[in-house]
């Protein structure tokens, strides 16, 4: 029977940096993974020849390099990467669209604030204090009580279309709850959105797993793709082994699972969490990836990265009763970032929108077919309406589709409901009743790439390094 | 192994966790993280490679004893050469 120090369930994010800083001192480190592809929530893959991100729009958390306490930079440090190698090009520009207002932002967040007083001349007083809350929480405290974010913002903005306008992108880039987050959750998002920044690899999301999973050789560890654990053997509170999907058994001194908190605690042999926590998350995704003959510039489509639009009279991040919500969504074009190496050829628009998990699933397979092109359409003519007018024809110019739901994420990742923000509650320390398993990733509090990342490091330099 | 060679060895290290610090002028007996950017991951970082490249076991009730250069060379000194 092989015997490592750690075994890590996930070849995700959070499973290579953590498998990285392991092996680095020494661990004997192996990385199990169902999938054949590595990347877990962020992976890739490729159709038609084409190659696809599944669902990078940008990384979040994009400062310069002198900012050493900012997430990305500590992270390079903590894996010894070299920010060069990253190849990072910095978002042109994006923007939050409403029906009655218009907020454009970048990596300058002067620009924000200055489209904030001009939309909201008697609210830019209050969004500054925002700030300066959002700049005096410790978010470095593991554990901090639940506080409704959405009261902290009402105490400082008093009109529910700026206060809709805020939340709207850091819902979509990692809420796992419903209408309100935790203000520690929002002061994470902001910060990564807002006083950080957006950015991109020229070739997406590929280019930093390849990066990871060399820097993971480089250090001697271990990884088996095809290869999931089926299940995890528990005596007195102890994880004993693990059963691979093979029957194979393997032995681990620690385990860290990427795999989430209800889908880990499914994997062990006893039930260690009941049924309040149990429950997978509630949000789940579309997403419809389009792909034009010519850049998006030919469109007439501006400097917009990503665009987080809503049409409704409220904003609502819930699950929605249908299948899909065609009120609101964020619409990416990965042409207009920054890059230096190249340009696109090819124009691609990416449109997210809410999704109904239970409604996607219960469709047989015929019927999915023509819901997903049924909606493809729907999705498209409400995204459509946020973007620039054109005289060419959309449909005329598209070479490639591809479109994801709920039932695709939890197809490929095995997360329950496809729910890629994980549970509702997150479970901090990582700490689980089995003594020597922890979580890590997703449902351990961090979300993002850079967030995942983190949170990798934190759980392995906190629970199998010392 | 003298002191400024055990203060050489904690500067190399520091050299490679934290490449984009300034290293030539660090004062030894000020603070480490008073005069570089380092946070309590850094410190973890510096116990381990001294672990890893040295051999040498800091527990973590001892890592105040890294406070700075001088420090570090008074304490970890003994340990380097207890192990020749």
């Amino acid at each position: 029977m092989d015997k490592y120090d750690v075994a890590i369930i996930g070849a995700g994010m959070s499973g290579i940096a953590a498998g990285i800083r392991l092996a680095h001192f020494g661990k004997k480190v192996c990385i199990f993974e169902r999938h054949y592809a590595p990347g877990g929530l962020n992976s890739f893959y490729a159709l038609d020849g084409r190659k696809y991100d599944v669902g990078l729009h940008a990384m979040t958390n994009f400062v310069k390099p002198g900012i050493k306490a900012a997430p990305l930079n500590r992270i390079l440090r903590q894996l010894r990467i070299r920010r060069e190698d990253l190849n990072l090009s910095e978002q042109k520009r994006s923007r939050i669209a409403f029906r009655e207002a218009d907020l454009k932002f970048s990596n300058d967040f002067e620009l924000l604030l200055s489209e904030i007083d001009r939309e909201f001349p008697d609210q830019v007083d209050g969004f500054r204090e925002l700030v300066e809350d959002v700049k005096s929480f410790d978010d470095s405290r593991i554990d901090y009580p639940y506080e409704s974010a959405r009261k902290r913002v009402q105490a400082r903005i008093a009109n529910s279309l700026l206060e809709d306008m805020i939340f709207c992108p850091l819902m979509y880039y990692g809420s796992s709850t419903e209408e309100d987050m935790d203000f520690g959750q929002f002061v994470v998002m902001f910060k990564s959105i807002f006083l950080e920044g957006f950015a991109r690899p020229f070739d997406g999301i590929r280019g930093i797993i390849k990066l990871l999973l060399k820097r993971y050789r480089e250090v001697g560890g271990i990884r088996r793709m095809n290869t999931g654990i089926a299940k995890i053997e528990v005596v007195d509170g102890r994880a004993e082994k693990l059963i691979l999907d093979s029957g194979e058994e393997v032995e681990a001194n620690v385990i860290l699972s990427s795999a989430g908190l209800p889908e880990t605690n499914a994997l062990c042999s006893e039930d260690w969490l009941g049924d309040s926590d149990a429950q997978p998350g509630t949000l789940s995704f579309t997403e419809t990836i389009s792909t034009f003959g010519k850049p998006m510039k030919d469109f007439g489509w501006g400097e917009d990265a990503i665009v987080f639009f809503n049409g409704a009279e409220r904003f609502h991040y819930r699950c929605p009763e249908n299948a899909v919500d065609l009120e609101s969504g964020v619409i990416c074009v990965p042409d207009n970032f920054d890059y230096t190496e190249s340009e696109f050829s090819e124009g691609i628009v990416r449109v997210t929108c809410l999704a109904n998990y239970d409604l996607w699933k219960s469709y047989p397979e015929f019927k999915y077919r023509e819901e997903k092109e049924a909606w493809r359409q729907r999705i498209w003519k409400s995204a459509k309406s946020f973007m620039p007018e054109t005289s060419l024809d959309y449909s005329k110019e598209r070479i490639a589709f591809d479109m994801f739901t709920p039932t695709t994420v939890e197809r490929y990742t095995w997360r329950k409901r496809g729910a890629i923000y994980g549970s509702a509650k997150k479970h901090r320390t990582g700490v689980t009743p089995i003594s020597n398993l922890f979580l890590c990733g997703t449902d351990q509090g961090f979300l993002g790439i850079v967030g995942s990342m983190l949170s990798g490091i934190a759980m392995a330099n906190a629970h199998a390094l010392r | 192994m003298s002191k400024d060679e055990c203060k050489q060895v904690v500067l190399d290290i520091i050299a490679e966790i934290a490449p984009d610090e300034e290293l030539s002028d660090v004062k030894p007996d000020v603070a480490l993280r008073e005069q570089l950017d380092l946070d309590s991951m850094d410190f973890l970082d510096i116990v381990m490679e001294l672990r890893k490249k040295h051999g040498i076991e800091v527990p973590e009730s001892e890592y105040g004893e890294l406070v700075s250069l001088d420090s570090c060379a008074e304490y970890l000194t003994p340990k380097f050469n207890a192990l020749v």
